[in-house]
């Protein structure tokens, strides 16, 4: 039950002289306020016994300053947990990427939704600390201190107070915490419901609009908003409770305190003077727990964040690297009987695949979608371990050398490559980080995108944008290509290099980039048939198995997939290539 | 930035019943806030004077009755509170899908941001409404009240109060000028390293590629740094405004108690005066410190109101014409020199159309991307009227036909059609939805979706999923096509039919996209001229208007085309490179 949050503070565990710095300040803030209540209802209390001005003067002296110290004591918890809390986090960001970049997040990571999420979930660190677990450690600090206070004035005071604290501190801010999440849980039907609903009637607003579907769609959405807005008005009355109970029972314990103090002052167990300063702490002390309640709901959604954070740190990796320094020298890449799938049970991506690419060849791998491609390619990028068969380049096997080697010998360009936030140059010289701007300016010449770069405001300096986004979906795969190019990798495997791109743009791109591969062997991977003239040799993936290879003039005179398939694509057909 | 957008009173009624509870809960939390510190001040008072429980014993019991009534307030104001957002939120969203659905304009660009505000958004609303506002409301009454009392009690301390009280949203205001200033410099560093670490996960695999993943590590952790330290650097100016406030609303309450105390001392004030001021003077800065805390919630709710009504308060596409306009089987186009700029673009997109398409005849329409070629089928779908020019369909002008009955003639098969999280046979029956099993039958094996169908756990009743996720985009399509077949339609016009699919599907895709041809008028938009075998004619748009059809593609009368001379223009040399 416990496990995520606990686990979380140990993250933090380096860093707790400094919480702990930010936990004291924050108490002594809290007691601040309600000490200077206390310390001037002595002083009211005292003054109204006439003494002489010198019995006052370092009770004046300490009011004066604690009406200093609260500010700026919170202003100190603030500052200081804030930058306990970023250091935390940057502890947490690199043991997150660590882990990730070890298990190599090819599939279990893919979707941007659950990389977005993670990120979230990674930074959720900073809000344990700073808004779920500093306010209740500093109202422990300070709700003992009153206690003690209460208990030293009169016993019974004292336990009321501290019965009355722990039931508006803990019992309290958990119970509505709790309400909330089920009131939640209530809820997420219907906002499931409802969010489905608005999905369909705005993305699907033109379809609608063309088959006058409108107002069904629009009827939806009003049905599933009843249904929530029902719900959350029937749940307003459950998590209006807790504000409620805050109230009553510091109310009950002002008047709990009130009827012992005047008791005791009527038996003369209590002086006036403690009186005053009694009922005032009473009354000043719920200020303490005021900031329970939202540090209770705030704690409920980090704990699910950090569930989510540790189910991903907790993963086994995906991939076993030997490590080691094992070596790989080019030669010929050669795939036997290989079989993949993702998970138990799950049915074969790859079901006894056989694949020769000889060094210096270009070689392509067709198929249609789902028929194991992209499995194929993500192989060879050790982004993924077969269930079994074998890789080999030049007779060693892929997985005898650590992934980095292989890497080192097999690169390409992944299915969406990604364009790093920076310059044209940076993204580049991730493949290469010694490389000199000649040597950018030249591999960019040889994906022809040097003139665009060149008309770019910074050329090599220019900022490509969030995810490439300054740059056309051509230039994006140009520019992939130019850093795969970089690499002094003997085997280039290019997945799906010109999905997203227009015939035209498709075509230039795919003929640049052969021409550029050099001596390299190129495996091309692809679903569209266009210009596969000029390949050494083409293998028809189908089910996860080669079903048909050869050159393109062999398997257009042979009965077949790719026979068949061509025919639909007249375009390479009818227009030799040129 | 105003706390209050008076387009959120006029927009959701819910909003001003809430306002009005909340004012006057407000009232009567002030009035027990008041007689809670005068009870205490009195019963204090009272046994210090030497009265007993005998005395006091009624003014104690009010006191238990004060926090009942506190409790029962807060209570029902917060639910109160929430059963008004619940209501403001569904108010707004319903205005939302109203406007939005009335004009589809230019497609999903924008849905996913309209729904993620109508559904998450909004939710913004939840805490302005329920814990902003009404602390904004008690921020209003209760230092007056406050004021009142202790001026009528002690008019010293009643000035050392309202002296200071104004200097709060005075000194946070010039606090607040230099935060914004400063956070405004720093805000895109801080964007650019707050966004480091998402960049890197993302781009994980193809740092692995390249044997960058390890290399990187240090990087998070040099960047996170440098984050910090940015961050640490514009928090240490942020924090000066909740520090003023904090402090000059404590060191009032302090000067105040000394300076009670020391007027006590020379028996200018007696002891159950000073008491109430004592207690009533914190009363006076709590519920400012209170909207301090809550600014956040304030800027969120007043955020996404202000994007509400931005949606709201765009002005809807007017589709005009009211002409009645029937089914015949076929139906003639003429467009001419139709010119049309996307709003928000400065660029024609279509500059001097001029295309004819007979009776019954198709029309392959090829050109580059951005050549227009979607832009006519949006304006033939009336999402959009042209700027000048005319389209005429069976020689009416198609703005004086009214909107709904012409889209009933035509069918429209997107480029990325969009299928509802509903069952197969609902998705096909979208614009027929009392179509029997008969025909729905007729329209998957026309579409050749029975093999699809059949694979299917419940066949035609098996849900779709979430934007017919459980479909790949080949079976979405043809289940687009078998809606265009079901409606059994006048015009049919295809986005880019097989862009995206495997020949296997493109094959499927094809032929029954030539059935569906058969006899009636079509327009295929497609980059892809194998489709010249299954139309009549071919027009290749280039730059905004129609040029020559390419020998040898077109099998149709190329009288038919009439190829405008198209305009030189130099900007569209950049087409092709996003912007």
């Amino acid at each position: 039950m416990r496990g995520p949050l606990r686990r979380m503070v140990g993250l933090a565990r380096p860093r707790g002289a400094r919480f702990a710095l930010g936990v004291l300040a924050g108490a002594a803030a809290t007691a601040s306020g309600a000490g200077l209540l206390s310390l001037a209802a002595w002083l009211i209390a005292t003054a109204a016994t006439h003494p002489s001005v010198t019995a006052l003067s370092v009770a004046v002296v300490l009011t004066r300053a604690l009406g200093v110290t609260r500010g700026v004591t919170r202003y100190l918890e603030r500052l200081v947990t804030h930058d306990a809390a970023l250091r935390t986090l940057a502890d947490v960001r690199v043991r997150v990427y660590e882990r990730l970049a070890r298990t190599e997040p090819v599939r279990r990571f893919r979707s941007p939704d659950l990389v977005t999420r993670l990120v979230s979930d990674t930074d959720a660190t900073q809000d344990l600390l700073v808004r779920g677990l500093t306010p209740p450690l500093a109202a422990v600090v300070a709700g003992a201190g009153a206690v003690t206070l209460a208990t030293a004035l009169l016993v019974p005071g004292g336990l009321l107070l501290a019965a009355g604290l722990l039931v508006g501190g803990l019992v309290v801010p958990v119970v509505a915490a709790a309400l909330s999440r089920a009131s939640g849980s209530r809820q997420a039907e219907a906002r499931a419901e409802l969010s489905t609903a608005l999905v369909d009637a705005l993305h699907g607003a033109q379809d609608l609009a063309a088959y006058g579907a409108t107002g069904r769609a629009v009827a939806r959405v009003e049905a599933a908003d009843a249904v929530l807005t029902a719900t959350a008005r029937r749940d307003a009355g459950l998590l209006g409770l807790g504000a409620g109970a805050s109230a009553l029972v510091a109310g009950l314990t002002l008047w709990g305190t009130l009827l012992l103090g005047v008791a005791a002052v009527t038996d003369g167990s209590l002086g006036t003077v403690p009186l005053a300063v009694l009922v005032l702490t009473a009354l000043a002390s719920f200020e303490i727990v005021a900031p329970l309640p939202a540090a209770a709901a705030r704690l409920g959604a980090v704990r699910a964040s950090g569930e989510r954070l540790f189910d991903v740190l907790d993963t086994p990796p995906a991939v076993r690297d030997p490590g080691g320094a094992g070596v790989l020298a080019p030669g010929a890449l050669q795939v036997r009987d290989l079989r993949v799938r993702y998970a138990p049970g799950e049915p074969w991506a790859l079901d006894g695949l056989d694949l020769d690419v000889a060094p210096g060849t270009r070689v392509a791998v067709v198929g249609p979608s789902g028929s194991g491609k992209s499995t194929l390619a993500a192989v060879l990028f050790r982004f993924l371990d077969a269930d079994s068969g074998t890789v080999a380049i030049g007779g060693t096997a892929l997985t005898e050398v650590s992934a980095d080697t292989a890497r080192g010998v097999v690169s390409g360009v992944p299915q969406q490559p990604h364009m790093f936030t920076g310059s044209v140059a940076a993204n580049l010289r991730l493949a290469r980080p010694d490389a000199t701007d000649d040597a950018l300016w030249d591999v960019l010449g040889r994906v022809r995108l040097a003139d665009d770069v060149a008309a770019m405001p910074g050329r090599l300096d220019a900022d490509v944008g969030e995810h490439g986004i300054r740059l056309s979906g051509g230039m994006r795969q140009r520019l992939a290509l130019a850093r795969a190019l970089l690499t002094d990798a003997s085997l280039l495997v290019l997945d799906e290099p010109t999905t997203h791109l227009d015939p035209d743009t498709r075509d230039a791109v795919l003929a640049d980039l052969l021409a550029a591969a050099g001596g390299r062997a190129v495996l091309l991977v692809t679903h569209d048939l266009d210009r596969l003239e000029t390949m050494d040799a083409i293998h028809v993936v189908v089910g996860g198995r080669v079903v048909q290879h050869g050159t393109h003039a062999d398997l257009l005179a042979r009965d077949g997939w790719y026979r068949s398939a061509h025919r639909l694509a007249p375009l390479a057909a009818t227009v030799p290539g040129s | 930035m105003k706390p209050l957008d008076p387009r959120l009173l006029r927009a959701a009624r819910a909003v001003r019943t809430h306002l009005a509870v909340t004012v006057a809960c407000g009232f009567a939390l002030t009035g027990l806030i008041l007689t809670q510190a005068w009870l205490v001040a009195h019963i204090v008072g009272g046994a210090t004077d030497g009265q007993g429980l005998d005395e006091l014993g009624p003014l104690v019991a009010a006191v238990a009755g004060v926090a009942i009534g506190r409790a029962v307030l807060a209570y029902g104001a917060e639910a109160a509170a929430l059963r008004s957002a619940a209501a403001a939120k569904s108010q707004l969203r319903r205005r939302i899908v109203a406007h939005v659905s009335d004009g589809p304009g230019r497609g999903p660009a924008t849905a996913g941001e309209l729904a993620t505000l109508t559904t998450r958004g909004l939710d913004a609303l939840d805490d302005y409404l329920a814990r902003y506002l009404p602390q904004l409301v008690l921020a209003a009454l209760v230092p007056i009240a406050v004021l009142v009392v202790v001026a009528s009690a002690d008019w010293v301390s009643a000035v050392v109060i309202a002296v200071t009280l104004p200097l709060i949203p005075l000194f946070m205001a010039l606090v607040g000028m230099h935060t914004q200033a400063r956070t405004r410099r720093q805000w895109t560093l801080l964007q650019r390293l707050g966004g480091h670490f998402l960049d890197v996960v993302e781009g994980l695999p193809t740092l692995a590629l390249f044997r960058r993943a390890k290399a990187e590590a240090a990087l998070v952790r040099r960047v996170t740094d440098e984050h910090r330290d940015a961050t640490m650097g514009t928090l240490r100016v942020a924090f000066l405004s909740a520090f003023v406030l904090e402090l000059l609303a404590t060191l009032a309450v302090a000067l105040v108690a000394v300076e009670v105390g020391f007027r006590l001392l020379y028996g200018q004030l007696d002891l159950t005066t000073a008491l109430l001021v004592l207690v009533l003077a914190p009363e006076a800065y709590l519920p400012l410190r209170e909207v301090g805390a809550r600014f956040h919630a304030s800027m969120e709710g007043i955020a996404a109101a202000e994007s509400a009504f931005a949606v709201l308060e765009a002005p809807r596409p007017q589709v005009p014409g009211t002409g009645a306009t029937a089914r015949r089987g076929s139906v003639s186009l003429e467009v001419d020199d139709v010119r049309f700029t996307w709003p928000g673009r400065d660029v024609p997109v279509l500059d001097g159309l001029t295309v004819t398409v007979s009776d019954g005849r198709s029309v392959l329409l090829t050109g580059r991307s951005g050549a227009g070629k979607s832009t006519l089928l949006a304006l033939l779908l009336r999402f959009a009227e042209p700027q000048a020019g005319s389209i005429r369909a069976d020689g009416v002008p198609l703005h004086e036909l009214d909107a709904d009955a012409w889209r009933a003639r035509v069918a429209w098969v997107p480029q990325h059609p969009h299928l509802f999280d509903d069952t197969v046979a609902a998705n096909i029956a979208l614009g027929a939805p009392d179509a029997d099993a008969v025909q729905i039958a007729a329209a998957v094996a026309a579409a050749e979706l029975t093999d699809v169908v059949e694979a299917l756990p419940d066949g035609l009743a098996t849900r779709v999923g979430e934007r017919g996720a459980r479909l790949s985009a080949g079976q979405r399509q043809r289940v687009a096509l078998a809606r265009a077949f079901l409606r059994d339609p006048d015009l049919v016009l295809l986005d880019e039919p097989t862009a995206h699919l495997d020949p296997d599907n493109a094959r499927a895709v094809r032929a029954s996209t030539a059935r569906l041809l058969q006899g009636r008028t079509g327009i295929v938009v497609a980059h892809d001229r194998g489709w010249s075998d299954v139309v009549d004619e071919t027009v290749v748009l280039t730059d905004g208007c129609a040029g020559a059809s390419p020998a040898g593609t077109t099998k149709g009368t190329p009288a038919a085309l009439v190829g405008r001379d198209c305009r030189p223009s130099d900007h569209r040399r950049s087409q092709g490179v996003a912007t």
